[in-house]
């Protein structure tokens, strides 16, 4: 499932990134490889983008990111 | 964050630090490190300086330069902005990437948010790649053991091959262990070893036959290894300083 699926409150863990370039580094700098847990925390007023918390930090991502992140909701 | 390509890269280097020895005793010394770790309140620590420090991101856009002085020794000390990456997303990243690079620092302390060791981890990582005159200084300790985080120092120490100092910057708490590491790092009385980063085997197959070709074109300063990695990655802002090289 797209990560921008996953429900607020709910965890997964990732699959895959199908990002590439600039922005597959920046997410795998952010600590988001294989099995990293993910939890969705929070909205924003108009619902994009949305907080995560991500190995201890809590990181917003616009819809058109998380769309890129593949996960597997535990 | 305001910057353009025209005030960084290797021009901003040649205009905006030159770094003026005393002697040639003198080592120059960087403070690199994620966002809101606490290098500027380190490098202030240490200089007596009152660098501008704040709680947000991006606050150190160039480099900023001190001096102190430890025992016998000068140590001049540049604050490069907070980055969690050296792979160059921004123009910040380039800054603190090529200060490591061209700079030639003799020696990096990469601060490490000691609350949030692991994201920090990977700067270290890519650091120690490119330079093996690292100290690792995980800060914010007093912070962490509020939050009942425990850090085994020495076995991180142990696990990464290098030095690695908890300090409590903004108490001065483990500000003369690290001065004492960085003395010991650039007098060579500790020879870091930092662990090597393996890759798959294709990519190490391709550095295999890269690295002896870079290395012929390379000053000794320049890690031929993280070269070759840098030409397989085709990352262009890398080579754009070699350009006037």
């Amino acid at each position: 499932m797209p990560l921008n699926y996953l429900p607020l409150g709910k965890k997964g863990r990732v699959k895959k990134l199908v990002s590439d370039g600039i922005v597959r580094r920046r997410m795998l700098d952010l600590g988001l490889i294989d099995g990293t847990e993910v939890e969705a925390i929070q909205k924003s007023p108009s619902g994009d983008p949305v907080a995560y918390f991500i190995r201890g930090a809590v990181i917003a991502l616009r819809s058109e990111e998380a769309s890129k992140i593949i996960v597997e909701p535990s | 964050m305001g910057l353009t390509n025209n005030s960084t890269g290797i021009g901003a280097l040649e205009k905006e630090l030159k770094i003026e020895r005393m002697t040639d005793d003198d080592k120059v010394i960087a403070i690199a490190g994620n966002p809101n770790v606490g290098k500027s309140t380190i490098f202030n620590s240490l200089t007596g300086l009152n660098q501008h420090t704040g709680n947000w991101p991006g606050k150190t856009v160039t480099n900023a330069q001190g001096k102190y002085k430890f025992k016998d020794r000068n140590f001049i000390l540049v604050d490069i902005p907070g980055t969690y990456s050296l792979m160059a997303n921004s123009v910040e990243e380039e800054v603190a990437r090529d200060f490591i690079c061209f700079g030639n620092p003799d020696a990096t302390i990469v601060v490490a948010d000691a609350t949030l060791l692991e994201r920090n981890l990977n700067l270290v990582l890519q650091t120690m790649e490119i330079t093996s005159n690292i100290i690792v200084c995980v800060n914010l300790m007093d912070e962490a053991r509020r939050k009942k985080i425990h850090i085994d120092l020495e076995l991180l120490s142990e696990l990464l091959g290098v030095p690695v100092i908890g300090t409590s910057a903004r108490s001065g708490k483990g500000l003369d262990d690290l001065m004492q590491a960085v003395y010991d790092v650039t007098a060579k009385k500790i020879v870091p070893e930092p662990v090597k980063i393996e890759y798959d085997g294709v990519i190490e197959e391709a550095i295999a036959v890269l690295e002896p070709e870079v290395k012929k074109h390379l000053n000794e300063n320049l890690n031929s290894r993280w070269v070759a990695l840098k030409l397989l990655d085709s990352d262009e802002s890398y080579f754009y300083p070699w350009k006037n090289i």
